[in-house]
């Protein structure tokens, strides 16, 4: 919290001594960004703090905590796969489930196939690159989302 | 007109807080609790929401991207993969906001490799994205998570060129603005 707050006033500051105008349109356009997202950011926490309430954390913990094993990490992949739930709002949501006891490892994973692969967007990736190209770039995602998720487990 | 954009953006807010409110006025017991578990998550998200986003803004007009692009012509290879990387980790927003630029810069000889090298540093490496990570998941997670997403989607670049061939091109779709989404 404090190294935010401390490279936020740098930067301003370093911004504001170089270009008075850009430092302006730069923290209008940050601002819009933080209005245009808050709706939805509201929605989701409305939604997980009801999420959460419904599901015990014993229960979270039994479908993706600890010793819930390959199940659990196969779970957190395909949540990712089918998901369409932008950064801004998955690593909030990855930051509750990391509190609520779910392995690094598992939280890893499921923001790889959050990122990378897409159900959902599939249709449009067939239009720019031909089925055979787009199937095979998630499929291809889907198992690197797992190797970085044993890479996690191991290092942290 | 911009009174409904706002009424129709916090449509669901609304039935939330009163969902709340009347919870807390009726004690209603599982209301209340929603209303603990999403205070503590607004609390903590408004606390450092705000400056991230200055932060972005700010490097939004301070890094150009048209720059970055014209490096990726034709024949380039470890350094056009080095310039899209930097590209890619430049941006924000939707996998699927990277594909009209996957298009522009197959169209500027970039290779499928490099084509494919670009989508993978834009759903794992951009730094507006990293440093809201850093500030959910941590330091330590971020860095590592990077850090071996990195090979993973250089390896994957390499296996779609091999797969696809040197010659394939990203098209410009057409049909996208007639079906399907």
């Amino acid at each position: 919290m404090f190294t935010l707050i401390f490279t936020t006033i740098i930067c301003l500051a370093l911004s504001l001594a170089v270009d008075r105008e850009k430092t302006y349109v730069g923290c209008r356009r940050g601002v819009m960004m933080f209005i245009k997202l808050l709706p939805s950011l509201l929605i989701v926490l409305a939604l997980v703090s009801i999420f959460l309430y419904l599901v015990p954390e014993r229960s979270l913990t039994a479908l993706l905590g600890a010793n819930s094993g390959f199940a659990g990490v196969v779970t957190a992949a395909l949540a990712g796969t089918v998901a369409l739930i932008p950064g801004f709002i998955a690593y909030p949501l990855a930051g509750i489930f990391i509190g609520r006891g779910v392995p690094p490892a598992t939280v890893a994973v499921f923001i790889t196939t959050l990122m990378m692969v897409g159900v959902m967007t599939l249709p449009i990736e067939i239009g720019y690159f031909g089925k055979k190209a787009a199937v095979m770039r998630n499929v291809l995602s889907f198992a690197g989302a797992f190797i970085i998720g044993v890479m996690m487990g191991i290092f942290l | 007109m911009k009174a409904k954009k706002l009424i129709k953006d916090y449509f669901w807010i609304m039935i939330f807080a009163v969902f709340v409110i009347g919870s807390s006025f009726l004690k209603y017991e599982p209301g209340m609790q929603v209303y603990t578990n999403f205070e503590q998550f607004f609390v903590e998200m408004i606390s450092f929401l705000p400056l991230m986003f200055l932060l972005i803004g700010l490097f939004d007009v301070w890094v150009p991207k048209e720059t970055i692009e014209k490096h990726v012509g034709h024949g380039s290879g470890l350094t056009g993969t080095f310039w899209v990387i930097l590209l890619a980790t430049l941006q924000a927003g939707p996998l699927y906001g990277a594909f009209p630029v996957a298009y522009i810069l197959s169209k500027k000889g970039a290779s499928p490799r490099n084509v494919f090298i670009y989508l993978g540093a834009f759903s794992c490496l951009k730094v507006p994205m990293l440093m809201f990570e850093i500030g959910f998941l941590g330091l330590k997670f971020s860095i590592l998570r990077t850090l071996f997403s990195l090979p993973v989607f250089i390896i994957i670049g390499i296996i779609m060129e091999k797969y696809l061939g040197r010659d394939y091109m990203v098209r410009q779709p057409e049909n996208i603005k007639k079906g399907g989404f």
